[in-house]
């Protein structure tokens, strides 16, 4: 309709230019996580990760091969020869040395000397002639420093180091299945609660029932700051202590209002008719919640659970306070993610590996059921 | 046990507990409390009925009561009282304690700059591209895409954000993307015009928007015998009054801007800047807000009456004045709303601080700051007692939703 008096093209031309760069604004930060995941600690350190896609310049330190095995003479010298580079790289050398305090000594082609008739010379294929003496060929391969242009190279080895590595104390598998164990039976208990609740409040007569709106609406807001030591005084007076248990309980609560109040929301929308038919047909209250409501609230019961589901999977604090205890058996992935930023703060393929081992998740079910949220949402927020 | 055999019993039992104790407390209230006998049949199914909305809600009353509202004031009692003095009542000195603190004032001072630029910024960003995004072709695919940081966790987010405001020392290749752009800045031309003359130009535009915005919440009143109540024409001159000194204070920094001196060529460590740190926190939280603003305002936008653009346009209003003057003033409450409700999410913002810089380099926030008193230095007094300040602040938000809630019932 913005243009109902005669296309304006300019105008349309800035509309499309401007979303399609916010909508990059936005993604860039995640994409850099994401990209940086796949590449090895080296890559990260000598280049940022928007490099990654094209072709890189890297820093290298190679060996030629172990002149004891390798070794043929020719000549009265020996000779090693081969390439610099694993089978299938395809890098291409810019300078190279054969000292850490020079490593841009030499061109491509050019010939080192290093001393009492030994020399090497390299091209810019990684391809190297090494020869010398016998006295000299021997012991380990001679070390070269290479500047290189390498193509992009992704790798998959983070992502089996932080899942599937057992031995890897940063390891996130364990963490994964915490925060999964943690997830479930939060999202499910409170919507059976909310649901028989929000049925009373949205199709029963009884006397206090405003009130118990209001108060379920007040609730919604209350932060969940104040519920920290009253309840983790509780939880460790009853026995519950530090754990699964506490922590399913907290969150069940925590999550009771948004529920109530996004079902009974969604409730008392349906139709009448309905209920009053199932009523004079002899249904008790309990068979028309099962048989019917529960049934047709289904959109907003799915609401519902996602929005428990993103929160609980991404919950740090309440994990923190109720769950994890001095043993760190239980801690979740945000957690572990929090201790890898102090611990681990310079190893970037770590880091990203790890926030993206959470982030998935949260992610797929945002993309695969994002009409639901985006229903429950514009239902949720007060009015 | 294994926890996730812990968990499949806690499913069973809570929803199979859950659903046993609905049917069976329904069985026992039908059958044997009340049964409907024929001699008393009416009677007995009315009783019934008084009854059952309770057996619906008793457990969710139970929940509600324990984890929320009986802490509220179990804390306010808590910050009445001393643990080291085995809880005995101290008055208000948990208060006074906390307010001489310099590190409170400065989680205060934060949390107001926390409570105006987020709030602001995701309501603007969010608004900008529900409007961008509504008439063009591709417009949910951009606002699926804007909207996804909301799937990912406060915590994921932070090291997104610390890998962007990475910084390496000179010399070496910057992979932060922040610092990245900064060393490409020279102190020539380039530099005079995007970091001078354009933050001057937004400074300036800034106080122009704000100053523009105060001026229409004032003119009522200055025009005519206003007859609005009191505290509105109370909270109005307050509200312009503030957006007049945001005004003047965003034209003093233009100066300020312009005289600057940057250090060129050194990589900056962004999160340890002090004041400056706050927004590159802020950052992150506008980051993931603007979406769900996006998708409450969109669909407030779809939802305004085609007639009154039609009209517009017909007496050639321009596309500017369209959104301004038409759709904006149809989309306040829905604004108020999106503010209100991001509003609360600032003020319960701890992952974001706590993961990035732990309130360290003046970063402190009242949440980060009670997670201190509390799990740090145990004083669960004062720990209650700055729970108690973030409860007060959400209180006029809290008032207002539930007298909106019981207007919209009635």
């Amino acid at each position: 309709m913005d243009n109902i008096a005669g296309s304006k093209s300019t105008l349309v031309w800035t509309v499309h230019i401007s979303v399609a760069l916010l909508v990059l604004l936005w993604l860039f930060p995640t994409v850099g996580l994401f990209v940086s995941s796949f590449r090895t600690a080296d890559q990260i350190a000598t280049s940022g990760w928007w490099a990654a896609l094209g072709e890189v310049e890297q820093n290298l330190v190679l060996r030629a091969k172990d002149p004891d095995d390798f070794r043929v003479e020719r000549d009265s010298v020996y000779v090693v020869e081969g390439n610099l580079f694993e089978e299938g790289k395809d890098a291409r050398i810019s300078v190279w040395g054969t000292s850490s305090k020079a490593i841009s000594a030499y061109q491509p082609g050019d010939k080192a000397d290093l001393k009492k008739g030994e020399t090497i010379t390299v091209d810019a294929e990684g391809n190297y002639v090494w020869s010398g003496p016998e006295s000299q060929m021997k012991g380990r391969g001679q070390r070269v420093f290479v500047t290189a242009q390498t193509p992009p190279d992704f790798t998959l080895d983070n992502y089996r180091k932080m899942l599937l590595d057992e031995k890897n104390v940063d390891g996130m598998s364990k963490a994964f299945f915490n925060t999964l164990t943690v997830t479930i039976p939060a999202t499910i208990i409170p919507i059976v609660i909310a649901a028989f609740a929000a049925y009373a409040l949205a199709w029963m007569e009884f006397p206090g029932r405003a009130l118990l709106i209001a108060m379920v609406v007040g609730l919604l807001v209350v932060p969940l700051q104040l519920a920290l030591i009253p309840l983790l005084k509780l939880h460790l007076g009853i026995g519950i202590g530090k754990g699964y248990l506490g922590v399913w309980l907290a969150h069940t609560g925590f999550g009771l209002p948004l529920a109530i109040y996004l079902l009974r929301n969604y409730m008392v929308g349906l139709p009448r008719d309905i209920i009053e038919n199932a009523r004079v047909d002899g249904a008790t209250e309990f068979q028309i919640f099962t048989k019917i409501i529960l049934p047709l609230s289904f959109p907003a019961l799915a609401s519902f659970a996602i929005f428990q589901f993103l929160w609980t999977w991404n919950d740090l604090l309440v994990a923190k306070v109720f769950l994890i205890d001095a043993t760190g058996e239980t801690t979740v992935m945000t957690n572990r993610i929090v201790e890898l930023l102090g611990t681990r703060g310079g190893n970037w393929e770590i880091l990203a590996t790890a926030a993206f081992v959470s982030i998935a998740v949260p992610l797929a079910v945002f993309f695969l059921m994002q009409r639901y949220l985006v229903r429950g949402l514009l239902a949720g927020s007060v009015k | 046990m294994h926890p996730a055999l812990q968990g499949l019993i806690t499913i069973v039992l809570g929803v199979g507990g859950c659903l046993a104790y609905f049917f069976l407390a329904n069985q026992a209230l039908d059958r044997f409390i009340f049964p409907p006998r024929p001699d008393d049949r009416g009677r007995n199914i009315n009783r019934a009925n008084l009854v059952r909305p309770w057996l619906f809600l008793l457990p969710a009353i139970l929940a509600l009561g324990l984890y929320l509202a009986y802490p509220v004031i179990e804390t306010l009692r808590l910050s009445l009282t001393d643990r080291s003095l085995g809880g005995a009542f101290v008055g208000l000195a948990n208060y006074q304690q906390m307010m001489g603190e310099p590190k409170f004032w400065e989680a205060m001072r934060n949390n107001m700059l926390w409570l105006i630029v987020v709030p602001a910024a995701s309501t603007a960003f969010g608004l900008l591209v529900a409007q961008l995004t509504d008439r063009i072709a591709w417009g949910n695919i951009a606002k699926s895409l804007i909207f996804m940081p909301m799937a990912i966790s406060f915590v994921g987010a932070s090291v997104i954000f610390k890998l962007i405001y990475d910084a390496r020392p000179a010399g070496q290749a910057q992979i932060g993307v922040l610092n990245a752009i900064w060393m490409k800045f020279d102190g020539g031309i380039g530099s005079f015009l995007f970091l001078k003359i354009l933050p001057a130009i937004m400074l300036i535009g800034f106080a122009l928007v704000v100053g523009y915005a105060a001026w229409v919440v004032l003119r009522p009143i200055l025009s005519r015998g206003s007859r609005s109540a009191w505290w509105l024409r109370l909270l109005q001159i307050g509200l312009s009054g503030l957006g007049i000194y945001l005004a003047v204070l965003a034209l003093i920094n233009v100066f300020r801007v312009l005289g600057a001196e940057f250090e060129y060529g050194q990589p900056q460590t962004w999160l340890t800047l002090p004041f400056w740190n706050n927004f590159f926190l802020m950052v992150v939280l506008i980051w993931i807000q603007t979406g769900f603003a996006m998708v409450i305002l969109s669909a407030a936008l779809r939802g305004i009456p085609e007639e009154t653009i039609e009209a517009a346009i017909v007496d050639g209003a321009n596309p500017f004045q369209v959104f301004f003057s038409i759709k904006v003033p149809q989309l306040m409450s829905t604004i108020v709303v999106v503010w209100t409700t991001i509003t609360l999410t600032v003020l319960k913002v701890f992952d974001i601080v706590f993961a990035m810089t732990n309130g360290q380099w003046q970063t402190q926030v009242l949440a980060n700051y009670m997670f201190d008193k509390l799990f740090r230095a145990n004083d669960w007094g004062v720990g209650s007692a700055s729970a108690i300040v973030i409860m007060l602040l959400v209180t006029p938000i809290l008032v207002w939703n539930v007298v909106n809630a019981r207007k919209e019932m009635k």
